[in-house]
């Protein structure tokens, strides 16, 4: 019976009649709604600044990678900084993941704040004992004798024609530890707040930034610029707010919900889009009370799909919000292949903003 | 009346007991020898010559008797299933714990692997806390949630407990960073194995801290066997002490506790005025790796024995008790006996500590919880949010 209601259901959206769908446009709501500061800040910019920030506050905090001093940075996040702070509080590390990754680590058993960069999370691998069984476990096997005030942080994910090698997304694996706290930003002041949140946090944090989003340019209010603004860790935003279809992503997938967002608008689908920014803990409570106002699910990453973070939330919201939901949970994820080169390829292997229109029609029983 | 006493290996000396100073308490310097000479890799060796007192003699016998009889009665609990999952024990290697700790202070930091029991009981670790957490009670160090290879004392500069072999090298080094960076007159111990020596991490930790001048003092606990694999079957050059290459080495008889203070101090000495140096302290385990191995199907119950009759670290010290006529047979023996009934007490203290509560499954996941969720087996059973 239920999937001859499904059949019907389906019949209606196709002729138009939708049951459930409204048809009124939600308020346009700025997708970056922040407060009426006409200040702009790229990612870049924000991750420099609340860095310093923390390094000015306190003295045990220090930064230590590959070529993050003399060099300013791989990626030019930590520009400036061995100038400002000398070769005592910025350090610059052979190609040794293990040995500097376990360096900071002990440094932080002994009270340190280390900011450890991996020129992209990639090389954390070569790391990963060290993040997860020296830091993310410390604090539990000995009883909260031995607490790791550690940030891990880099630029994660896919970036452009980079290859197999250089475009892993990790935050399924590291969000999968506990003791472990996993934080990806997507625009400046959720890299100012969380950062600065991650410095100040007294337990180990993956921060995961994305590499295409440091040069963009995003508005930022007064109160994310003063140096005590910090965000709270394992808690969601709304990005937009909507009645249809709840989409939850992070990271770069923010800005491509956001614009499928504006296109199902166009097509009087109402999105709701959810910036996780903290992967661990998960903000279930948003996510849920999200998907019990507009009855259905789509979450996207750019990760591999198997065991991937949508999974988890799918999974969570089957689990609480069930007899909520309209439509069969929503996964759109990087393709099941590592990453190939050739740019056409490359593009079919990522989600793109096609994909989460089509997955949040269909949620709304909606075909091309 | 107090007596210098110099290069006293072979004289017997017997003075009439009623001049004979009350010994536990007797901190006159003497100047014993090492039986063996140090072997220096681009350093100069310290001298053989060890400064010590008829006290720390005996608080050494003291020691390490304690650390026998815990990892002893250690092994008859793993037996009677007290004690579950590995349980790696150090006895034949107590030498290098105590002779350590007389060189260094509580402000040094030392970090091992998992053969860590009596590493834990020298930086001041209680036997019934060591006990406790073994059975995996309450009481224990680490609230029985670590286990064997997981004590601490955080506030004996204590980092543990590792069971990833090779891993606390390069976490030993950052704990000498942190001192330097602090600007405290304080090194970092870092002990690994032969089986770990060969670990690239060690490498890794041992370029960056010669680089940076980190005050890292490397001990590699040569007891030959990487789990069942000899040395010369797991290195190409199984000289450690040599293996820093630009960074110096000593190679010590860890079976000698004086030898090993001697070590440690110059050690100490070394790494705060020139960074980091290597230690090869050749020792030996009685026991095999863990429990589950009877430590027979790689080297033979003669060479053991052997060992025991030849190098025991305790027989020594008590050998040089009696010959420099600080105590007599009956007072070692006497001194063994309370041991023994410390540790007896400890154990069955420790077997009356109750388990953690089921609660404590989900504390100590972090320190900021900031309403963190944590699920049992079934989430809808068991949910529960860090406060």
């Amino acid at each position: 019976i239920r999937e001859k209601m499904w059949g019907i259901l389906r019949q209606r959206g196709i002729d138009g009649g939708g049951l459930s769908l409204r048809r009124t446009r939600s308020a346009l709501v700025s997708a970056r709604s922040y407060a009426a500061g006409s200040k702009e800040m790229t990612v870049r910019d924000a991750l420099n600044s609340a860095i310093d920030e923390e390094m000015s506050a306190d003295p045990k905090v220090f930064v230590m990678g590959e070529e993050v001093g003399q060099y300013q940075g791989a990626y030019k996040i930590t520009k400036g900084l061995l100038e400002k702070y000398g070769p005592e509080r910025v350090y610059d590390t052979p190609i040794t993941e293990a040995g500097f990754t376990g360096i900071g680590v002990g440094a932080a058993y002994a009270g340190l704040k280390p900011v450890v960069e991996f020129m992209t999370f990639n090389f954390s691998m070569q790391a990963i004992d060290h993040i997860i069984n020296s830091a993310a476990k410390s604090n539990y096997m000995s009883a909260g004798q031995i607490n790791v005030p550690i940030v891990f942080r880099g630029p994660n994910g896919a970036a452009a024609g980079v290859g197999a090698q250089h475009s892993q997304c990790y935050a399924a694996w590291y969000a999968s530890v506990p003791g472990l706290k996993v934080l990806a930003p997507y625009s400046a002041e959720d890299a100012r707040g969380l950062l600065k949140a991650a410095i100040r946090d007294p337990d180990p944090v993956v921060f995961l930034e994305n590499e295409l989003l440091y040069g963009e340019s995003f508005p930022i209010s007064e109160e994310a610029l003063d140096s005590s603004f910090c965000l709270p860790i394992g808690k969601a935003k709304i990005e937009r707010e909507g009645k249809d279809v709840t989409i939850v992503t992070f990271s770069k997938m923010v800005g491509f919900a956001l614009k499928a967002a504006e296109k199902l608008a166009e097509e009087g689908i109402s999105a709701e889009v959810i910036n996780l920014r903290s992967i661990r803990p998960l903000d279930r409570e948003t996510i849920n009370a999200s998907v019990r106002k507009t009855s259905r699910l789509v979450t996207v990453e750019e990760g591999f799909p198997q065991h991937g973070v949508c999974a988890e939330i799918c999974a969570s919201v089957v689990e609480e919000s069930f007899s909520y939901l309209d439509a069969p949970v929503e996964r759109i994820a990087g393709a099941d292949v590592p990453m190939p080169y050739a740019a056409n390829l490359e593009r079919l292997a990522l989600p793109q903003v096609e994909d989460i229109v089509r997955a949040a029609k269909r949620a709304c029983y909606r075909s091309k | 009346m107090a007596l210098s006493r110099l290069s006293l290996r072979s004289t017997t000396f017997l003075k009439p007991s009623s001049l004979r100073r009350h010994v536990s308490t007797d901190t006159t310097p003497i100047t014993i020898e090492t039986a063996a000479p140090f072997t220096s890799h681009q350093c100069d060796p310290p001298s053989r010559s060890v400064e010590t007192s008829s006290a720390e003699i005996l608080s050494f016998f003291r020691d390490m008797a304690r650390m026998r009889r815990m990892e002893i009665a250690a092994d008859s609990l793993y037996k009677s299933k007290l004690i579950r999952g590995f349980c790696h024990l150090y006895d034949g290697q107590e030498a290098l714990a105590v002779g350590m700790e007389a060189a260094i202070t509580k402000k040094d930091a030392i970090i091992t692997s998992y053969r860590d029991h009596c590493t834990f009981l020298g930086r001041g670790g209680e036997l019934v806390d060591a006990f406790s957490e073994l059975m995996g009670r309450m009481r224990g160090c680490s609230n029985g949630k670590g286990g064997s290879m997981h004590f601490y004392k955080k506030d004996a500069c204590f980092y543990g407990g590792h069971g990833i072999v090779g891993a606390q090298i390069p976490l030993g080094c950052g704990l000498a960073f942190a001192q330097k960076y602090s600007k405290e007159e304080n090194v970092s111990f870092v002990l690994y194995g032969d089986g770990a020596a060969n670990q690239g991490q060690l490498f890794e930790a041992l370029n960056i801290a010669a680089l940076w001048d980190l005050p890292a003092i490397l001990v590699c606990e040569n007891n030959h066997y990487g789990m069942g694999t000899a040395t010369w079957r797991s290195a190409k050059s199984p000289a450690y002490f040599k293996r820093g290459d630009y960074v110096p080495g000593l190679k010590v008889d860890g079976m000698d506790v004086l030898a090993v203070k001697q070590a440690c101090k110059f050690a100490k000495e070394h790494a705060l005025k020139n960074g980091p140096i290597i230690l090869e302290m050749d020792t030996y385990r009685y026991h095999g790796h863990s429990m589950s191995d009877p430590g027979s199907t790689y080297r033979t119950r003669d060479e053991v024995s052997g060992v025991r009759q030849v190098r025991d670290p305790i027989e020594r010290v008590r050998k040089l008790l009696l010959s420099h006529d600080i105590a007599t047979e009956k007072e070692l023996k006497d001194m063994e006996k309370e041991v023994r009934k410390e540790v007896d007490d400890a154990v069955a203290q420790a077997k009356e500590s109750p388990v953690p509560e089921a609660s404590e499954l989900f504390t100590n996941m972090y320190v900021k919880d900031c309403g963190v969720e944590s699920f049992g087996a079934d989430r809808k059973e068991l949910k529960v949010t860090l406060a």
